[in-house]
């Protein structure tokens, strides 16, 4: 929501689209790269949001070194039922007798790779969408965003909850479900930077150099819209986390999987509510409000650094 | 459909509407275009729910009989009673029609047809769905206009923190969080409000008694909507708040020496509230989508959980009617914030 208001600061585009530009003075190679990482040093609540993420990226990259799958084979494991925080066992064991803490650490890598995974088709199909609607103004454009509305005026869960019952169980019916309702967001955006963009002299000059629709699309548009497209995926990321977390718990993930919202929907219906067993609730919630938190202030320092009224504004 | 109209054009009540009608073009043009829209999306919503449900499912009838012992012939008899034999075309057509006339087709699971099943449970839905909005949205505008009025101040970073941590959350897991805490009780606390439901079986379900135990029931799944959602709302009231601060109309409000409370409640909150009740009204779909969850939580006997009933089989036929039904009312929610901006705004009545 707050991404719509975003404009691209000229200085902050892609270094290389910079150098292309027969400039006067050519600007040192990513010197926009360097002044963007110096505002956002300036930016406190952006610098822990992306320590959030280093943290919990190096759990998951690392996750299979010190992770066994005996670990988190329900018939391989023997610890105790249900046990509070130990010194064995910090956070505790869940009903099979597994690892809190192990679950968590094996659990950011599953949530961290379906919501990154699902970002991913979300974001590139959202701005392959956009771009072009946004290029192609007449009829293909026009069909374009109406068919972008159609989905924007569909309820997202459900229409998830839909999807995902129809494709079955599992991390790829998931995955699809995410990206097939989250797109829009994405579409509409881009297609109102793509505008802004091409409405520019450099598009009109590439355009009379003989520069043909691609060209401009992937050499001149896309360059320009990338800062954009970065924020705006930080948001994807949160809501396809959050939307991970809400299959899972509904029933719909693989049941051998272990993801947080895995965890959540075990400890729901696993026993482990009635038994009071809170250390087994909180560590995935606390993980997922962490996460999406850490997206979210990182992508807000993002935004903030590329807003050009940032500067009228000091 | 009669009501919006009606509410759109309040002036030409005078003379008879077919008369009135050619002095009046631009508005009528806009209802009935915006009327165009919201049916075309009905329709892609039709579409779209045959596609998943009758057309991406291999095969319904051993889905439906999977885990029983069924003979060819039964198996020959089911498609021909659910009409699986019939060519596509066929069946999206008597499909549409049945949706149109109402009929959502007829539940595996409760074997009781779908339409009946979404009629018991649309009351309890709007009974939760209506308070927590409420109580969201006032919070949500009050909190807002207070922390943009004086963005940057102590207050104002509080409001945000808090605001932008509770839409962090998963609101299922808020729900239980508040569960295990105030119904089932932990450490020093102990459970006094109840676990699930919304109403306790050994009471009489009528009179005084039923409605505070209905309650008490609501006070949970009310609480976590309410946080989970009131957070937007602060947001955007937030922003739409201090985007109204610069103009030149307060300026004037105080150099007529109001003092700054009468300033921004009469002057900068009306203004505020336009763009922020049509961001409201487009967020309705959200409220639904954490309906769903809170629902199935607390077992609150709404849509929500008729929909997460529905997964567990899964009976795809209850699934697509409540596809179709929240479709429908994010449709028509659409609908009234296009038109009730179009009514509330002078400077949009006015084009």
């Amino acid at each position: 929501m707050t991404a719509a208001q975003t404009t691209t600061a000229p200085n902050a585009t892609a270094p290389d689209a910079t150098t292309r530009e027969p400039a006067a003075a050519v600007p040192p190679r990513f010197a926009g790269a360097r002044r963007f990482a110096r505002a956002f040093r300036r930016r406190p609540s952006g610098l822990a949001g992306l320590g959030i993420l280093v943290l919990f990226s190096l759990l998951a990259l690392t996750a299979p070194a010190f992770i066994g799958p005996e670990q988190l084979d329900v018939t391989r494991v023997n610890g105790p039922l249900l046990a509070p925080p130990s010194a064995a066992y910090p956070f505790g064991t869940d009903q099979a007798g597994r690892s809190v803490l192990d679950l968590l650490i094996w659990g950011s890598r599953e949530s961290l790779q379906i919501g990154v995974i699902a970002t991913v088709l979300t974001v590139v199909f959202g701005s392959a969408v956009g771009i072009v609607a946004g290029h192609y103004g007449g009829f293909l454009g026009r069909a374009l965003m109406h068919v972008t509305d159609w989905f924007i005026a569909l309820p997202g869960l459900p229409l998830a909850i839909s999807l995902a019952a129809v494709l079955g169980q599992g991390t790829t019916s998931i995955t699809i479900a995410i990206a097939a309702t989250s797109w829009t967001a994405t579409a509409r955006l881009l297609r109102a930077q793509t505008l802004a963009v091409e409405a520019r002299p450099f598009v009109e000059r590439a355009r009379a150099l003989g520069a043909g629709n691609w060209q401009i699309m992937l050499r001149q548009v896309l360059p320009n819209v990338m800062p954009l497209i970065l924020v705006s995926s930080t948001l994807t990321v949160t809501g396809a986390l959050l939307s991970e977390a809400t299959l899972t718990f509904l029933g719909l993930g693989s049941p051998a999987g272990v993801t947080w919202g895995e965890m959540i929907h075990d400890a729901f219906f696993g026993g482990a509510f009635t038994a009071d067993a809170w250390w087994y609730l909180l560590p995935p919630g606390l993980a997922i409000l962490a996460v999406v938190l850490g997206f979210t202030l990182t992508g807000r320092a993002v935004e903030y650094v590329l807003d050009p009224r940032t500067e009228r504004k000091r | 459909m009669s009501s919006p109209a009606a509410v759109a054009e309040p002036a030409v009540a005078a003379p008879e509407p077919r008369s009135g009608r050619p002095f009046r073009v631009p508005r009528p043009g806009y209802l009935i275009s915006k009327l165009a829209a919201a049916a075309v999306s009905f329709a892609v919503t039709l579409v779209i729910g045959f596609v998943l449900f009758n057309v991406m499912p291999a095969d319904p009838v051993r889905s439906m009989t999977r885990g029983r012992p069924v003979s060819d012939a039964q198996l020959a008899q089911l498609r021909i009673q659910l009409g699986v034999d019939r060519p596509m075309w066929e069946r999206f057509l008597s499909y549409v029609n049945d949706t149109l006339h109402g009929h959502l087709g007829y539940s595996w699971e409760y074997q009781q047809s779908v339409a009946s099943l979404v009629a018991s449970r649309v009351g309890p839905t709007l009974l939760l769905m209506g308070t927590s909005f409420a109580v969201s949205v006032v919070l949500g505008l009050w909190l807002g206009m207070r922390s943009g009025w004086r963005a940057g101040s102590v207050f104002d970073r509080f409001t945000s923190a808090t605001a932008l941590t509770l839409w962090s959350v998963p609101t299922f897991w808020l729900g239980m969080i508040l569960l295990i805490v105030f119904s089932v009780g932990i450490g020093p606390i102990h459970g006094f409000l109840p676990t699930a439901g919304m109403s306790d079986p050994t009471l009489p379900q009528t009179g005084m008694t039923h409605c505070l135990d209905v309650a008490r029931h609501l006070v949970l799944p009310a609480l976590t909507m309410v946080l989970v959602v009131y957070a937007q709302y602060v947001t955007i009231m937030r922003s739409s708040i201090i985007a109204e601060k610069g103009s030149p109309y307060l300026l004037t409000a105080r150099a007529k020496g109001l003092p700054d409370a009468s300033v921004r409640r009469h002057h900068a909150l009306p203004n505020a509230l336009l763009p922020s009740v049509t961001m409201i009204f487009m967020h309705l779909g959200g409220l639904i989508s954490g309906a769903v969850t809170v629902e199935a939580v607390f077992s609150w006997p709404g849509l929500g959980d008729l929909t997460y009933e529905a997964l567990k089989i899964p009976d795809l036929p209850l699934l697509q009617g409540t596809f179709i039904v929240f479709s429908a009312s994010v449709i028509l929610m659409n609908l009234l914030a296009d038109l009730v901006y179009r009514f509330l705004d002078p400077r949009v009545r006015a084009q």
